[in-house]
């Protein structure tokens, strides 16, 4: 088994004329946090769509596993064991939490439109074992009392928290987690960085993207740093603290020279 | 545990199932309570309506699509059965599952291309569906009838026992709406339900949890379509004539009120919908020739207050009400206790 779960070569993406990825390559070790960084524009988010198949790169490979995963539809992603949270959160806010995270098991819950008309006994035991399957990861996630509430009347920091629970109760080969504390307090914040570092030791893979340093920092065993679209670092989080062409990128070379 | 709590359990266990056999058992004794035939007619048109609403409502209320032509379909199943038994003499049950089969392929047709559009597109190709169809019904005279339609379909029969009236199709039509009932509950408890009402969420979110949107879409599609035209083929054989007239695009409007007024997704609340939309004008005769505008103004007041439908809006905002209280009690606690 390669070392790399995730091998990504001379990827490309542009949005008109304009390039938002130019020949972005980096790898994301098994068991390993991966932080994605780098100033606003810089193709973090993008470049998480091209991973879970929301877009579509217009060059490059993107090797999961040893598999190509540039072109394939979204939901075969999925089927491979990748999931995600959203930078913006996405929900389904009329759906109750429990749901919500039971969506998280799709690939597991069966497709047949016939065994579901008929509500088949398989079915019925599948569906017994998919519910405590996500009671428990609500019960990981802090949601446990409010499993049967509306997802939509929840406060920010427990959609956070649901939407994790979401894209780590279907046990992902790998999770792509965009942004995971923007708009948190500092104590919901410790919270989240608890929680990545928990599924870091039970063997998770994540790549993060994220804007707070301190927890890029705490939670992530390597970095890489994007700026207009091209990979400019990578490193361990000490190297790439001290590495001039990060702190150029994000202070400018004003500050640098000052 | 004493009997109470043990029946407490069950119930809650099953409720579904419970809430669906007191209907059920409500239905079975109605023509004893309802003996006028007029009303029991409109019970009746009721059930065939809630056959083609139930699929109507998976398709707009979870899979988050729109469809103007549902009629057509409707239409389609009628005429189907019709022209099979009545000009053919196809006998009558092989007759309605040869059209329901041949619908669910001209559903797949049309539904493969159309359903890669969304929105307004969706909307025009389906009122585009139904408009050319109601032409055929109207223009092909040889087959059709023309605009007088076709008369002469022999009433539906089962081991000798013809439903041949309003009593005895009662129950024959509300065996198949609490079948079809029984199976949109099912389906809505299941993955694949699940997957569907996060769809009409979120597209993105739901293709990224594994659901294949367009495949889903396509699929709801088809069993609409199907239920469209198992409750024409019934309805074709309970009045024993067809004409154009019932399947026009306006008849695809008023399912989509119906829809409306049941609620986005509300499988129970379809059955109210349905109710509600068939006893109006019936309710209040003068207004008869007015429905259309009242039905209007149904339409545009409940999608302005709730765009989720009249039932469905009205219990996600109890629901969400319940759940600020809630969390609300949750924090002054862990203040006070914090």
């Amino acid at each position: 088994m390669n070392d790399y779960l995730l091998e990504i070569s001379g990827l490309d993406k542009h949005f008109g004329g304009l390039p938002a990825l130019s020949q972005v390559s980096f790898r994301a070790a098994r068991g390993q946090v991966t932080a994605l960084i780098g100033p606003n524009g810089a193709g973090k988010t993008t470049l998480i769509n091209c991973l879970s198949g929301v877009i579509r790169p217009d060059a490059g490979e993107i090797l999961f596993d040893g598999v190509n995963l540039a072109g394939l539809a979204t939901h075969r992603l999925a089927r491979l064991g990748i999931s995600r949270t959203f930078q913006n959160l996405r929900l389904f806010p009329r759906l109750s939490v429990l749901d919500n995270v039971l969506c998280g098991l799709t690939t597991q819950a069966g497709d047949s439109l016939v065994e579901a008309l008929l509500r088949l006994p398989g079915l019925r035991h599948r569906e017994r074992r998919l519910k405590l399957q996500a009671l428990e990861a609500l019960d990981t996630f802090g949601l446990a009392d409010k499993a049967d509430l509306p997802a939509g009347a929840l406060p920010y920091g427990d959609k956070k928290r649901v939407e994790m629970a979401r894209a780590f109760v279907s046990q992902p080969v790998l999770t792509l987690l965009d942004e995971p504390v923007a708009g948190l307090n500092p104590e919901e914040t410790a919270q989240i960085a608890g929680l990545i570092r928990q599924m870091r030791l039970s063997g998770k893979t994540m790549v993060l993207v994220e804007h707070d340093m301190e927890l890029v920092m705490g939670v992530s065993d390597r970095v890489v740093v994007l700026d207009g679209g091209c990979r400019i670092a990578a490193g361990s989080p000490e190297e790439v603290r001290v590495n001039p062409l990060v702190l150029e990128a994000y202070l400018g070379r004003m500050s640098l020279t000052a | 545990m004493g009997i109470w709590q043990k029946s407490k359990l069950f119930a809650n266990r099953h409720r579904t199932g419970l809430a669906v056999s007191v209907l059920a058992a409500l239905l079975l004794v109605t023509p004893l309570v309802v003996s006028n035939p007029y009303n029991l007619g409109i019970l009746n048109l009721i059930g065939l309506y809630v056959i083609v609403v139930l699929g109507l409502n998976l398709f707009i209320g979870y899979a988050g699509q729109i469809s103007l032509g549902h009629a057509a379909f409707f239409g389609l199943g009628a005429y189907g059965s019709a022209v099979l038994t009545a000009t053919y003499g196809f006998p009558a049950w092989p007759a309605m599952a040869l059209t329901a089969a041949g619908l669910a392929l001209v559903a797949l047709a049309l539904g493969v291309p159309t359903l890669r559009l969304s929105g307004h597109y969706l909307a025009m190709a389906t009122l585009g569906f139904n408009y050319v169809v109601h032409s055929v019904f109207v223009q092909w005279d040889q087959v059709t009838g023309g605009p007088s339609g076709l008369s002469g379909i022999p009433p539906l029969s089962l081991f000798g026992l013809a439903f041949d009236t309003d009593t005895k199709f009662h129950y024959l039509v509300w065996t198949a709406a609490l079948l079809a009932l029984t199976l949109c509950l099912n389906l809505v408890r299941s993955g694949v339900g699940r997957g569907l009402a996060a769809l009409a969420q979120d597209e993105v979110a739901a293709a990224t949890m594994g659901v294949n949107v367009r495949r889903a879409k396509v699929q709801v599609f088809v069993l609409s379509a199907v239920c469209a035209s198992v409750a024409g083929s019934l309805y074709a054989h309970y009045f024993g004539y067809v004409n154009p007239h019932a399947f026009s695009i306006f008849k695809s409007l008023d399912l989509v009120i119906m829809v409306v007024v049941g609620g986005m997704g509300s499988i129970w609340g379809t059955l109210f919908g349905v109710g509600l939309i068939t006893i109006l004008p019936h309710l209040l005769d003068f207004f008869e020739t007015y429905m259309d505008i009242i039905h209007g103004v149904i339409l545009v007041v409940i999608l302005l207050f709730l765009p989720q439908g009249f039932i469905t809006g009205l219990v996600d905002l109890v629901k969400t009400r319940l759940a600020r209280r809630r969390l609300a009690a949750a924090a002054a606690t862990g203040a006070t206790s914090g």
